[in-house]
C-alpha cells in the first residue's frame, strides 16, 4: 500500500446526527490535498479523528500504518489546529522547545524554524505580545518539527496577510517535497486551487467530491463562459446568432458547456470581420464547489 | 516517558514564574505566617509552652485554609485553559500521554506550591524560634506543619486538575474550584459542628464524628498536626477529638484522598474531547 494516510468509510455520529457518513479519502506521500465544505461539514471532525482526539464510530483510519492516538501515528503526524493560541506568559521560543521535545527531536532545530517561519526577532517575546498572524506562523513552525510523514492544517490562512499566506504556501510545497502529505481544510477556495494536486468536498458530513480540480469541473459539465468583443455595431447580431447576451456596447456574453467549446470558439474565430476579441472563463473553484457543495442529495 | 513529563513540567514553571504566581504565593504565605506568629504569641506564658509551638498552632490553622486555596488557584485554568485556547488538541496530537501532561503540570505545581510553604512557613518558624525559644518537639511540628501543608496542597491540586478537566470554560472551572473550596474548607465543618450541637453528646459525637472529621482532607490535615503533638492539641483546643482516633486516621485520609484525587483527575481528563 503507498498510501501514508487512508481513511476506509470512517463513521462518526455526534448525538443523532450522523458528524462523518462513511468518508474514505486517502493521501499518497508528497500529496497536498483541499478539504473543502462549510462550516460544520465534518471538516475539523474528520482531522480529529485522524488524530485520535475523538472515537470513530464505524470504519478505520490507518497513519503509515498506526492506529489513529497511537504513539507511532501521533509521531507521524503534525497538526496545525485553527486559530491556535498559547499561553501568553511563555514565549515562541519556550513554547516551540516544548513541542519540540515532546516530538523527541531535541531542541537544535528550534531556532532555525523560527527563522524560517520569519519569527526569529519575536522568538524571545511572550506570546501574549503576538498578533494573530504571528501565533499561527508559530504554529506552522511546530508542524514543521521533525519531518512529519502527514500534516494536518485546519485554516491556516486564516488571519494571515497576502504575504504571509504567500509563505505559507511556499512552506506547504516545501513539506509536499520532503514527502509529507498535507491534508489543506479552508475557505480560501482561490488559494487552494492553485496549490493543491487534489480537492475533496464534505457536504453534511458526506465526501462529495474527491479528484482534480480538471476532473472535476468535467464531471460537473460546469459551463465555460465566453466574451466576445464585436466589431463597430456587430454585436447585436452576434448576440442574435450565437443565443448569448448582450451585456454592454459591444460585448456578447454566453455559457457554452465543455463538449461544445471548442466549436464554438473555431467558429468565432473564423468571424474576423465581425469578432475583435475572445475572452474565456473556465470555471472556478468557486463555480465547482457551489455545485458539489450545495446541490440536493446525490 | 520521564522526558516528556519534565519537558511539560519545566515549561509550566516558566509560566507560573512569569506571570508571578510563584512569587504571589510565596508572599502570601510568608505574610499570613508573620502575621499570625506575632499576633499569636500572647498566650505562651499561660499555656507554659514556647512561642515556636504556639506559632505553628497558628500556622496549622492558616494552612487549612491557605493551601486548599493556593493549589486550587494554580490548578484550574491548568487544563480548562489550554482547552479554551485550542492548543490542549494540538498538544495531545504530540506522543505525549494525558498522563503524562497532567503528570508534568502537577510536578511543576507542587514544586511552586512547595517553595511557597517552606519559605513562608520557615521564615516565620525561625523568626518565633530565635525569639521566643523552640525545643526539638516544636522544630519536629514545625517540619510536620510545612510537610503536611504541602501534602495537602497536592491532594486540592488534583482536586482543582479534575474540575478543570469537567468545567467547559476557565471560569466554570474557577466558579466550581470556589466552590469545592468552600465546601471542604468551611461548610463541612459548619455543618459537623451543627450536628454534634443537635447530638449533645451523643453516640454520633462520640463514635462517628470524629471519623467523619478525618474523612474531609482539610480536617485530617489539622488532626494530623495536632495528635502528633500533645503541645499543640493543647494550643489548638483540638485535644478531645485527635484522642478519640488511632494515629493512622489522619494520614491515613490524606493519603487516599491524594491517590483519588489524582485518578478521579486523570479519568476527568481522559474524557476529555478537546
Amino acid at each position: 500500500m503507498t498510501d501514508i494516510l487512508s481513511i476506509d468509510s470512517a463513521v462518526k455520529r455526534r448525538g443523532k446526527l450522523l458528524a462523518l457518513d462513511a468518508v474514505s479519502l486517502s493521501l499518497a506521500p508528497g500529496e497536498r490535498v483541499a478539504l473543502l465544505g462549510h462550516n460544520g461539514a465534518g471538516k475539523s471532525t474528520l482531522m480529529k479523528l485522524v488524530l485520535g482526539l475523538t472515537r470513530l464510530d464505524g470504519g478505520a483510519i490507518r497513519i503509515a500504518g498506526a492506529r489513529p492516538g497511537s504513539n507511532a501515528a501521533r509521531l507521524a503526524t503534525a497538526f496545525l489546529p485553527e486559530a491556535v493560541s498559547f499561553h501568553k506568559s511563555l514565549t515562541g521560543r519556550d513554547q516551540l522547545a516544548l513541542f519540540a521535545r515532546l516530538a523527541g527531536v531535541g531542541t537544535a532545530p528550534v531556532p532555525g524554524l523560527l527563522e524560517r517561519v520569519g519569527l526569529a526577532e519575536a522568538a524571545d517575546r511572550r506570546i501574549g505580545t503576538y498578533s494573530k498572524g504571528m501565533r499561527q506562523r508559530l504554529g506552522l513552525a511546530q508542524v514543521l518539527l521533525g519531518k512529519p510523514a502527514v500534516a494536518l492544517l485546519d485554516e491556516p490562512t486564516s488571519g494571515l496577510d497576502p504575504i504571509s499566506r504567500q509563505e505559507l504556501y511556499a512552506i506547504i510545497d516545501e513539506l509536499a517535497a520532503q514527502g509529507t502529505a498535507v491534508l489543506v481544510a479552508s475557505h480560501a477556495l482561490t488559494e487552494v486551487e492553485a496549490r493543491t494536486d487534489r480537492i475533496a468536498i464534505l457536504r453534511k458530513g458526506r465526501l462529495v467530491a474527491n479528484d482534480t480540480l480538471a476532473s472535476l469541473s468535467l464531471r460537473a459539465g460546469l459551463p465555460t463562459k465566453l466574451r466576445i468583443r464585436a466589431r463597430n455595431g456587430e454585436a447585436d447580431r452576434i448576440a442574435a446568432d450565437s443565443g448569448g447576451t448582450r451585456v454592454n456596447g459591444a460585448s456578447v456574453e454566453l455559457f457554452c458547456a465543455p463538449e461544445a467549446k471548442m466549436d464554438q470558439l473555431r467558429r468565432f474565430a473564423s468571424m474576423s470581420d465581425a469578432v475583435e476579441d475572445i475572452e474565456m472563463t473556465p470555471p472556478r473553484l468557486e463555480d465547482l464547489y457551489r455545485h458539489y457543495a450545495q446541490e440536493g442529495a446525490q | 516517558m520521564i522526558g516528556r513529563i519534565l519537558a511539560v513540567a519545566r515549561c509550566e514553571l516558566l509560566i507560573v514564574r512569569r506571570n508571578r504566581w510563584l512569587f504571589l504565593a510565596t508572599l502570601i504565605m510568608l505574610l499570613f505566617a508573620l502575621a499570625l506568629t506575632f499576633a499569636g504569641s500572647a498566650p505562651t506564658g499561660t499555656l507554659g509552652v514556647d512561642r515556636l509551638t504556639v506559632a505553628v498552632a497558628s500556622m496549622t490553622t492558616l494552612s487549612v485554609y491557605l493551601a486548599p486555596l493556593l493549589a486550587l488557584m494554580m490548578s484550574f485554568d491548568s487544563i480548562a485553559g489550554e482547552a479554551d485556547r485550542g492548543s490542549l488538541a494540538l498538544l495531545l496530537s504530540y506522543p505525549a500521554g494525558r498522563g503524562e501532561i497532567l503528570g508534568g503540570k502537577y510536578l511543576a505545581h507542587l514544586a511552586a506550591l512547595s517553595f511557597a510553604m517552606i519559605v513562608g512557613f520557615g521564615t516565620a518558624g525561625a523568626i518565633a524560634g530565635v525569639t521566643g525559644g523552640a525545643g526539638a518537639d516544636s522544630v519536629l511540628a514545625l517540619l510536620r506543619l510545612i510537610g503536611t501543608s504541602i501534602l495537602l496542597g497536592a491532594v486540592f491540586l488534583a482536586f482543582g486538575y479534575m474540575l478543570s478537566a469537567l468545567a467547559g470554560s476557565p471560569a466554570a472551572a474557577a466558579g466550581s474550584s470556589a466552590a469545592l473550596w468552600l465546601v471542604f474548607v468551611v461548610l463541612y465543618d459548619l455543618g459537623l459542628l451543627g450536628a454534634v450541637v443537635v447530638d449533645a453528646g451523643g453516640y454520633f459525637t462520640q463514635k462517628i464524628f470524629p471519623w467523619v472529621l478525618a474523612a474531609n482532607p482539610a480536617d485530617a490535615f489539622r488532626l494530623w498536626n495536632v495528635a502528633a503533638s500533645p503541645d499543640l492539641a493543647l494550643a489548638t483546643g483540638m485535644a478531645g477529638v485527635s484522642g478519640s482516633l488511632p494515629a493512622w486516621a489522619a494520614p491515613a485520609s490524606l493519603g487516599f484522598w491524594l491517590v483519588a484525587g489524582f485518578a478521579l483527575a486523570r479519568m476527568a481528563f481522559r474524557r476529555l474531547e478537546p
